[in-house]
């Protein structure tokens, strides 16, 4: 075969390999929604996390905002520390309230924010004061048993 | 009796040792295709000419797989998936199963026996037929000229040709899912795009390929060179090219995964 039709394909196959690669970044995977650099680093405390994940959305108002970076177990108190970066065009007051909630009933979690109404915001590095744990079904069946338990045994006497 | 006994136990320690022996002579010949690549890249001609034999014409088999592959997982997908309501899931499920495993995997296997197993004939042939033991006379390293080239050719196509599977692969489910049953469109790809990360999945998967990519080429030159220098032992050597490198790409598939995508949701 001749050396320049040769180059030639050869050129048309890694061309199609790094477009093939670039869509895989770009169209099917979220590089393209991947703010970097741009961002500031929140933390919360809570009771309990439930299923929540690291990279898993933040969002407020149902927009996402930023992702979840970091989850550890703080050994003082016992809660989860949760480390979240949030988009830098997002700003958030003091008075915060972070909640874990859940997309639909099977869906995945994630945290929620609801605005305050506090003048100052916060800034990188915060903690969020208000949080709110993860609702835990099983937790929620045993108290409903309980106060159902309790209930009978007050109209018994 | 004991005799017997004694043969049957030596036996086995003839294959344990031949066959470590022989791994370690593959280790120092991968050794040595490292060491001599240096040529590859001085006369970037060489590769050229071994990619367009081991990339652009596996391009046919890796395209019309992908897209079948991609097609039967958007029907079979929508099948599980319209159970529990979740048919606009179809996206996630196509993309996450080919850019993570499906598509490294299989378009490996496709490789290993496209392009592995001519690589093996081709230098198997050259031996048979004294052409390396003549180019050693013309003071011409063979391992240099031949076998290194047709290394970085493979380890540069492989990742190119896994990631043209699965975007094709990705197409068919699209062409299946939304064209022909009608899955809407939209939730198709914004659902598959916000659960497909770019970091865990698609680099891991780029990582998994040029893994098997230099796996399936190493392993294929080793066969040529070491091939017994007759017609038997060519097609012996291109048989073992194929066998070896499947359930080595499936092996180190587990080994990767399980490193990788430990405990990621």
């Amino acid at each position: 075969m001749q050396r320049t039709t040769m180059d030639l394909w050869v050129g048309v196959f890694v061309m199609a390999g790094i477009g093939a690669l670039l869509v895989l970044a770009f169209k099917i995977g979220n590089l393209g929604t991947y703010s970097t650099g741009e961002s500031y680093v929140l933390t919360g405390s809570f009771e309990n996390i439930g299923g929540l994940k690291v990279r898993a959305p933040v969002k407020s108002a149902g927009v996402v905002v930023g992702r979840i970076t970091d989850i550890q177990l703080d050994t003082g108190t016992y809660d989860a520390t949760v480390t979240m970066s949030i988009d830098q065009r997002y700003r958030f007051p003091k008075d915060t309230f972070a909640s874990i909630l859940t997309s639909g009933l099977l869906g995945e979690q994630y945290v929620g924010l609801a605005a305050g109404g506090d003048d100052t915001i916060l800034e990188d590095g915060d903690r969020i004061m208000k949080t709110n744990s993860a609702m835990v079904l099983e937790e929620m069946i045993g108290r409903f048993l309980f106060d159902k338990a309790s209930e009978n045994k007050t109209s018994d006497e | 009796m004991p005799s017997r006994l004694v043969a049957g136990v030596r036996g086995v320690g003839h294959r344990v040792i031949d066959s470590i022996w022989r791994l370690g002579y593959a280790s120092r010949f991968f050794a040595l295709i490292l060491l001599k690549s240096g040529t590859s890249f001085r006369r970037i001609g060489l590769v050229v000419r071994e990619l367009y034999f081991t990339g652009v014409l596996s391009l046919i088999i890796i395209i019309v797989s992908g897209l079948f592959v991609g097609m039967v997982l958007g029907l079979q997908g929508y099948e599980t998936l319209q159970r529990f309501g979740a048919e606009s899931a179809v996206g996630t499920m196509v993309a996450l199963s080919l850019v993570r495993e499906l598509g490294p995997v299989v378009a490996a296997l496709l490789f290993a026996s496209r392009a592995g197993s001519a690589i093996t004939a081709e230098i198997g042939l050259m031996k048979a037929t004294d052409q390396l033991a003549a180019m050693e006379m013309m003071a011409v390293d063979p391992i240099a000229r031949v076998v290194a080239p047709r290394f970085w050719a493979g380890v540069i196509s492989m990742p190119l040709l896994a990631a043209l599977f699965s975007v094709v692969g990705v197409f068919g489910g699209y062409l299946v899912a939304v064209v022909l049953i009608g899955v809407d469109d939209g939730s198709f790809w914004s659902q598959m795009q916000s659960a497909v990360d770019y970091r865990y999945d698609i680099v891991n998967g780029v990582i998994k390929t040029c893994v098997f990519g230099g796996a399936v080429t190493a392993i294929a030159v080793f066969e040529g060179y070491d091939a017994s220098p007759t017609a038997e032992g060519v097609s012996g050597a291109t048989t073992r090219t194929v066998v070896t490198s499947a359930l080595v790409i499936l092996g180190l598939d587990f080994v990767l995964t399980s490193v990788m995508f430990r405990g990621m949701g």
